[in-house]
């Protein structure tokens, strides 16, 4: 289980969030339920490295520079 | 209603039935129990007939229904969340709950998630339960699926579908009733209630007891569970709600499976911009044609020019010297007469002239010009009058177009398209310091740049918003500019059009890349829910339309009337003129356009379109159009958009993008001209 950043989830894979970025944008991940220990499924990663994932039946859409700073790990 | 049949409550809060109805048995009491708005009166009223007896709850307002059901006494109770004290609907509710053996439980299928919750609670208690899945028809209208069997499995319990509101699946009611049972308990719980069980409380009030219901543990003096034990029941039984419902919530009708493909295509460029083509093109026919040719043409020519100013100025003209050239056109907008008329002292002072003008200019194809010598009747009711021009220009030319605009942005919205949008457009948008979200004030800025201006304040940071003004001033055209940019190159060729795109994307890519360095701080990155895709609601698309149209009109319109106020100080002083003079040499010289151009920049200063309208008469060269149409693209915003940009900027940033527009405007077009012409 390698230690990695959201932006380098496959398509289709599961991954397990370890780590949220601070500040503002920590609250705004947590509220659409994003929170450290969930998993979540990369959907789609769009060229450029836009991903969109999925959560339960939400599909959300993360940022390339925003899915850097997400550690995840990798199933 | 029947007065035998009333219910009581002892000391001891038990809930008793005073039955001289006496061949009912207590065992069969079947009790209907749901969320408020889960359809449960509907099925009640169907269950009884018309024999329903409605009485208050003693000590509460609550009113309770009881009826007969196939020889069975059946209670309607209040739309509860979960059963517990918090009010007395609740109370009520937990009262005949706790009363009675069958539990028939409606659950609104479309908020699984929502009732569920109730319905382990239920289960939880060790009563019989049966579920009836209301609105099955409506889930199958959306995209939702539900494994009822399932769900059947998961709980332990019968699940019937129902429709209460076409009465389908309401004749299965009574094989809910013979068939409820109790269902699958949570294992832990169960195990938590035993020890109170042991102490002879039946499981139903043991739970509220551990769930820290206080009036059921005076009741049986038992020890009352902790809010800490209520919350972590409940998180628990939250967390199943969760897992069962992502078990048993499918999407995969038909059409929310077409939905769900658009929708993944729409975000992977090499499919997302075909989509975005069409809807584009779409889109266009809508306003470009429909509301800002059709609509537009009727309500400001005919309403606002035709009824509004001419009887505003009629009316002026009766009391000021004016002079009235009435020209009369045909069919096709040849001139066929015209005529002036000539009010020294008001049309008041010559009654027979004037009702010639009267008559003569409400002939059919007439068109009447009023020339008022006051610079002050100038001022407020001329041709750029503070009150004509700015009502027309507001109301019926602005506000059919910005209705037009909100409409597609609230179905592009609704439908789930616009943040799908801005996620496949967010890598090009983070080139130039911005994220997709900024597609939603630049897609505004072609129908009005004021409009957009006051969207930017849904943007992150106010580095992203100084971003997105600037390319609104400078490159994006608006509806109203894009109108005539058309006009002017449709007679020209192909080669115009190519440099005019060029120039105008070269700008925009050299503008924002400078600003994404220049400006300090970050830019927020993305970070958006998208939406299932499917058809948005009317009812909601037209709200949104008509609160956001609102609110613009009600936040700009003061500005449009000061822009006008300014321009019109303008004119009277000579300002406007000597401006004109001024820009003249620029014009000709480096420009290389006819010295008349200089008039339709300085116009484009009040209104975009005046700018380019201006260009018609001049019999430009296609080379020539190429260089205007550039020219007053990166121009100057118009007056009221420019007005609302320093209030939304500040004095400061607004200037200078302001100046910024006046010199890129004419270094750009000039440099076009010198090579081109």
């Amino acid at each position: 289980m390698p230690n990695s950043t959201l932006d380098k989830a496959k398509k289709g894979k599961i991954v397990t969030i370890v780590n949220l970025p601070s500040g503002n944008i920590r609250s705004q991940l947590i509220r659409l339920g994003l929170t450290e220990g969930g998993t979540i499924k990369c959907l789609e990663r769009l060229p450029g490295g836009t991903i969109v994932v999925q959560k339960n039946r939400q599909e959300i859409a993360v940022g390339y520079d925003l899915a850097k700073k997400i550690k995840v790990i990798l199933q | 209603m029947k007065s035998d049949n009333i219910i009581n409550v002892e000391n001891n809060g038990k809930l008793n039935i005073d039955s001289s109805v006496s061949e009912i048995n207590i065992n069969e009491k079947v009790v209907l129990v749901g969320n408020p708005n889960v359809g449960k009166s509907c099925i009640f009223n169907f269950m009884s007939g018309m024999y329903v007896d409605v009485s208050n709850f003693p000590g509460t307002t609550v009113s309770i229904t009881k009826s007969h059901f196939n020889s069975k006494e059946i209670y309607d109770t209040p739309g509860i969340y979960g059963v517990s004290s918090f009010n007395d609907e609740e109370r009520v509710a937990k009262e005949i709950i706790l009363d009675s053996e069958i539990i028939i439980n409606v659950v609104n299928a479309l908020h699984l998630e929502r009732d569920l919750f109730l319905t382990l609670q239920l289960i939880d208690m060790g009563k019989k339960v049966s579920v009836l899945l209301n609105f099955a028809d409506e889930i199958k209208k959306r995209k939702i699926k539900i494994d009822t069997k399932k769900l059947s499995e998961l709980l332990g319990v019968e699940i019937i579908e129902t429709s209460a509101i076409n009465q389908t699946g309401l004749d299965k009611i009574s094989y809910a009733i013979q068939n409820a049972r109790v269902g699958n308990q949570q294992l832990d719980l169960h195990f938590m209630l035993q020890s109170i069980i042991d102490q002879s409380i039946p499981q139903s009030e043991a739970l509220l007891i551990l769930e820290g219901d206080e009036e059921t543990a005076n009741k049986y003096n038992a020890a009352c569970g902790t809010p800490a034990q209520r919350e972590n029941i409940y998180i628990g039984r939250r967390n199943r709600v969760n897992e069962i419902v992502d078990q048993v919530e499918y999407q995969d009708t038909k059409s929310g499976e077409f939905f769900n493909r658009i929708g993944r295509l729409s975000l992977n460029p090499k499919t997302g911009l075909p989509i975005l083509g069409v809807i584009l093109v779409l889109v266009y026919f809508f306003i470009g044609d429909f509301v800002s040719q059709q609509i537009v043409n009727f309500t400001e020519n005919t309403i606002g020019k035709g009824l509004f100013e001419y009887n505003v100025k009629s009316f002026v003209s009766n009391y000021t010297p004016t002079t009235i050239d009435v020209s009369i056109y045909d069919g096709n907008e040849n001139l066929m007469n015209i005529k002036s008329f000539n009010f020294p002292d008001g049309k008041n002072s010559n009654k027979q002239l004037s009702d010639e003008f009267v008559r003569f200019s409400n002939q059919p194809g007439a068109s009447s010009e009023f020339h008022f010598s006051n610079p002050f009747v100038r001022l407020f009711f001329g041709e750029f009058g503070v009150i004509t021009m700015t009502i027309t220009y507001l109301l019926f030319l602005l506000f059919p177009l910005v209705i037009g605009f909100y409409f597609v942005m609230a179905l592009l919205e609704d439908s789930g398209y616009l943040p799908r949008l801005a996620t496949m457009l967010d890598r090009t948008f983070n080139k130039i310091g911005l994220n997709g979200r900024a597609v939603i004030p630049i897609m505004l800025g072609f129908g009005c740049i004021t409009m957009a201006n006051i969207t930017t304040r849904l943007l992150g940071s106010e580095r992203e918003k100084s971003i997105v003004t600037a390319i609104l001033q400078f490159v994006i055209p608006c509806s109203a500019q894009l109108a005539v940019i058309t006009v002017l190159l449709s007679g020209a060729g192909i080669k115009p059009l190519l440099i005019f795109v060029f120039v105008i994307a070269t700008v925009l890519i050299t503008l924002s890349t400078i600003l994404n360095k220049l400006l300090p701080g970050e830019s927020t990155p993305l970070l958006i829910d998208l939406p299932m895709m499917g058809f948005p609601k009317l009812k909601n698309v037209l709200k949104k339309t008509y609160y956001r149209s609102w609110g613009f009109m009600k936040e700009a319109s003061f500005w449009f009337f000061v822009g006008a106020f300014a321009v019109g100080i303008f004119e009277i002083t000579g300002i406007l003129t000597i401006w004109q003079d001024i820009l003249a040499p620029l014009t000709t010289s480096w420009l290389k356009l006819p010295k008349e151009a200089a008039n339709a920049f300085v116009m484009g200063m009040v209104r975009r379109d005046f700018s380019a309208a201006g260009l018609f008469d001049l019999n430009l060269t296609s080379m020539q159009i190429t260089v205007a149409i550039i020219t007053i693209t990166l121009f100057v915003p118009c007056i009221a958009s420019f007005v609302v940009m320093l209030k939304e900027r500040g004095i400061k940033e607004g200037l200078t993008v302001w100046a910024g527009t006046w010199i890129t405007a004419f270094f750009i077009g000039g440099l076009v001209a010198q090579i081109v012409i």
